[in-house]
C-alpha cells in the first residue's frame, strides 16, 4: 500500500443516508477475479441508464466530478455487504477519502486496507459540508484533522494503528506475518 | 475476575496478543469459510507473496453465490451459461486444488450456501471464532460462536496466518421477553428488532440475543435472527448455547464424537453471560406484541407489520425510497399486488422454513400473476425436503423447485427480478437493485411469502392459517 499523509481536494457530495455497498457496486460486477478497473462500475445503477449510457444528471457524470478525491456522504455510508469491491471501485475512480457522520464497520475496515481514509465528523461539520458541495478541504492523516476552507479544523477519530499504517504504507499482512512465532505458541498452548 | 459476557469469554480465549492503545488485538480464527466471490483476490495475494494457506484443516470452501440453480448447468451436463460466473467457479476450483483447501464443489452432496452448510456439517460450534468473506457470517453466532464477515484483504490474512487484527467491539444485549404468537416467526422478530434499532443502530457492537423468547427458538430460528444482525449494522450476533444447541449438534458429521463430545459439552456449558455482567447497551422487546412484518422501502429498517401502513411522512431518503418502490406515503401494505415470490437465502432456506411454506401451499395454488421460486439452502436441505415430499407440494402449487445456492437473494447467477417488478422475498436485503436492476423487494417471513404467493397480493399469513 502507498503511504497516505494528506489529501487536498474539492468535495463531491452525495447526501443520501445509508448508501449501501450494493449501490456502490452492484453484485453483477463481483464476478471479477481481480481488483482492478472497478471504477467504471462505481454506482453503476445510479450512473448509467438501462442502455448503459451515462445519465448526464448523476453527480459522477458531471464535469465537476473530474479530479475530485474526497466524497462527502450521508450517515451510515457503506452498510450492507462486506464486498471489498466497494472501496476498490471508489479508489479506482479516484477517491482517497470518504467523509460522513457514520461509516459502517466492515466498509471502514476494508477502506483502510486500501488507503481510502474514512473520516467521521460531527453533525455540525457534516451539515456544513453537505451545504457546501465543492468546498476545498484537506484531510491530514498525521494530525487526524479535516481543514475546511474557512480555516476551521475538525478533528476525526482514527485509531493509532490505522493511522500508523496509512502514514507508513504498512500492510497489515506483513505485520501479522512478523507475529507468526506468537501465533504458533498460541496454537500449541491452546492445542489448536 | 469481574462477571463476563458470552462475547467477552469467546474473545478472551482467542486473543493471541491482547490489544493496546497502539495496536489492535491479534485474534485467532478457528474456522475460515470461503466462497467463489470474495476469495480470488486473496489467493492472488498468497501467490504473489509465495505463501501457503497456513491451516487448510481450518479452511472450508464452497460454491454458492454465483452458481446456477438448474440441474443441467450445476451438474455439468451443459456449461454454466453466465460466462463470468463460470470463470469464478473455475477459479475457486483451481485455487482450492492448488492450495490444498477442501472444496464442497458443484457436484458435492454437501454443497450449499456457506452459512447453511457450516451448521449442517457441525463445523459451526459454540465458542469458536468463525469468519468468512461475507457479511451474513453472523448466522453462526446462533451457536454461541463469535462469527463475523470480513473483506477480501482479511480473507488473505486469515489464509496466511489464521489470525486477524481486530479492535474489540462493544456489546449490545437485545432482551426479548414473552413468546412469539402463532403465525409470527423468527424473521418477523428480527425485522422488528431492526425496525427498532435502525440500520446503523448496531454499528461497532456485537449483539447478544437473550431472554425467554430467544431461548424458546429452535436452532434454525436462532440462525434466522443472528443472520440479520448485520442489517442493524452489528458485526455479529450471538445466542448462548443450551440444550437446544447441543441436541442440534450431536451426531452431526463433523461435530466432536465420543469422549471428545463429552469434553466439548463441558466447555460449551460455561459459555453464557454471567449474572451481573455489563453490556454497553441494552434493548428490550416483548415478543408477544410482534406481528408478521414486511419491508416497504429500500433498507431492512424500513419495515411495518403486514397489517400496517407506510409512514405518512419522512426525509428526502424516505421519499426517494418510496419513489423507487412506486409506493405512496400512508398506504397500507396488505393487498398490494406482487409479481415474484422468492423463498431462499441463508436467512430462510432451511428445512423448517420450507415446511412453513408447504403448510400454506398444501392444497392451494400460486396465483397465476406470480412467479414463485423455491431454492433450498443446501443440497442436504433439498434431499430432506424431497424425502418429506415438500417439493411435490411446491411443484403442485405451481412454484419452481431448484438446486441450492444464493440465487435470487443477490441475482449474481442470472436468477433475477425484472426492473419495476415487485418481489416478496425471504432473503435479507431489500436494497435498490439487490435482486436485479430496478427490482422492488419486500422482505418477509416464509409464511408471509407463501400466503402472498397464493393470493398474488401482500397477505397476512394468519388469514390462511386459520
Ligand atoms: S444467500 Fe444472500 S445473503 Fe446469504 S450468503 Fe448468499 S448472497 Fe449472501
Amino acid at each position: 500500500m502507498d503511504s497516505v499523509t494528506t489529501i487536498t481536494s474539492r468535495t463531491l457530495v452525495m447526501a443520501s443516508t445509508n448508501i449501501d455497498t450494493d449501490q456502490i457496486i452492484p453484485a453483477r460486477f463481483l464476478t471479477t477475479t481481480t481488483r482492478d478497473g472497478l471504477g467504471k462500475a462505481l454506482f453503476a445503477d445510479w450512473r448509467y441508464d438501462a442502455e448503459g449510457q451515462p445519465r448526464p444528471d448523476f453527480l459522477l457524470n458531471t464535469p465537476e466530478a473530474v479530479g475530485r478525491s474526497v466524497l462527502v456522504a450521508g450517515r451510515n455510508f457503506g452498510c450492507g455487504s462486506s464486498r471489498e469491491h466497494a472501496p476498490w471501485a471508489l479508489v479506482d475512480f479516484g477517491f482517497r477519502a470518504v467523509i460522513s457522520t457514520e461509516i459502517a464497520d466492515i466498509f471502514r475496515s476494508n477502506a483502510l486496507k486500501n488507503g481510502l481514509v474514512p473520516v467521521i465528523v460531527d453533525e455540525q461539520a457534516h451539515a456544513w459540508l453537505l451545504e457546501h458541495p465543492g468546498a476545498e478541504v484537506t484531510v491530514d492523516v498525521e494530525r487526524c484533522v479535516l481543514s475546511l476552507p474557512d480555516q476551521r479544523e475538525v478533528s476525526f477519530p482514527l485509531e493509532n494503528f490505522a493511522r500508523y499504517c496509512l502514514l507508513n504504507g504498512v500492510d497489515e499482512l506483513g505485520f501479522l506475518l512478523s507475529r507468526l512465532p506468537a501465533i504458533e505458541e498460541y496454537e500449541q498452548r491452546e492445542r489448536k | 475476575m469481574p462477571a463476563r459476557t458470552l462475547f467477552e469469554k469467546v474473545w478472551a480465549s482467542h486473543e493471541v496478543v491482547a490489544e493496546t492503545a497502539d495496536t489492535p488485538a491479534i485474534l485467532y480464527i478457528d474456522l475460515h469459510l470461503t466462497h467463489e466471490v470474495t476469495s480470488p483476490q486473496a489467493f492472488s495475494v498468497l501467490r504473489e507473496r509465495g505463501l501457503p494457506v497456513r491451516r487448510t484443516d481450518r479452511t472450508l470452501a464452497t460454491l454458492d453465490h454465483s452458481t446456477p440453480t438448474d440441474r443441467a448447468q450445476l451438474f455439468g451436463e451443459i456449461p454454466i451459461r453466465l460466462e463470468s460466473a463460470r470463470h469464478q467457479v473455475e477459479a475457486l476450483e483451481r485455487n482450492a486444488a492448488a492450495f490444498g483447501v477442501e472444496l464442497l464443489g458443484l457436484k458435492s452432496e454437501r454443497r450449499g450456501i456457506v452459512h447453511i452448510i457450516g451448521p449442517e456439517l457441525g463445523v459451526t460450534q459454540p465458542g469458536k471464532t468463525i469468519v468468512c468473506g461475507d457479511s451474513h457470517t453472523s448466522t453462526h453466532g446462533a451457536f454461541g460462536a463469535l462469527a463475523f464477515g470480513i473483506g477480501s484483504t482479511e480473507v488473505g490474512h486469515v489464509m496466511a496466518t489464521q489470525c486477524l487484527l481486530q479492535r474489540k467491539p462493544k456489546t449490545l444485549a437485545v432482551e426479548v421477553d414473552g413468546r412469539l404468537a402463532p403465525g409470527v416467526g423468527a424473521k418477523d422478530l428480527v425485522l422488528a428488532i431492526i425496525g427498532r434499532l435502525g440500520v446503523s443502530g448496531g454499528t461497532g457492537h456485537v449483539i447478544e440475543y437473550r431472554g425467554p423468547a430467544i431461548e424458546a427458538l429452535s436452532m434454525e430460528q436462532r440462525m434466522t435472527v443472528c443472520n440479520m444482525s448485520i442489517e442493524a449494522g452489528a458485526r455479529a450476533g450471538m445466542v448462548a448455547p443450551d440444550q437446544t444447541t447441543f441436541d442440534y449438534l450431536q451426531e452431526r458429521p463433523r461435530a466432536p464424537q465420543g469422549e471428545a463430545w463429552d469434553a466439548a459439552l463441558e466447555a460449551w456449558r460455561a459459555l453464557h453471560t454471567e449474572p451481573g455482567a455489563r453490556f454497553d447497551r441494552v434493548l428490550e422487546l416483548d415478543a408477544t406484541e410482534i406481528l408478521p412484518m414486511i419491508t416497504w422501502g429500500t433498507n431492512p429498517g424500513m419495515v411495518v407489520p403486514v397489517t400496517g401502513v407506510i409512514p405518512a411522512s419522512g426525509d428526502a431518503v424516505f421519499h426517494k425510497s418510496l419513489q423507487y418502490m412506486g409506493f405512496e406515503p400512508g398506504q397500507p401494505m396488505a393487498g398490494k399486488p406482487i409479481d415474484v415470490v422468492f423463498v431462499g437465502s441463508c436467512t430462510n432456506a432451511r428445512l423448517s422454513d420450507l415446511r412453513e411454506v408447504a403448510r400454506v401451499l398444501r392444497g392451494r395454488r400460486v396465483d397465476k400473476s406470480v412467479r414463485m421460486l423455491v431454492v433450498p439452502g443446501s443440497q442436504q436441505v433439498k434431499r430432506e425436503a424431497e424425502a418429506e415430499g415438500l417439493h411435490q407440494v411446491f411443484i403442485d402449487a405451481g412454484a419452481e423447485w431448484r438446486e441450492s445456492g444464493c440465487s435470487m437473494c443477490l441475482g449474481m447467477n442470472g436468477d433475477t427480478v425484472a426492473s419495476g417488478r415487485y418481489s416478496v422475498s425471504t432473503s435479507n436485503r431489500n436494497f435498490e437493485g439487490r435482486q436485479g436492476t430496478g427490482a422492488r423487494t419486500m422482505l418477509a417471513s416464509p409464511l408471509t411469502a407463501a400466503a402472498s404467493a397464493v393470493t398474488g397480493r401482500i397477505t397476512d399469513p394468519r388469514d390462511l392459517l386459520a
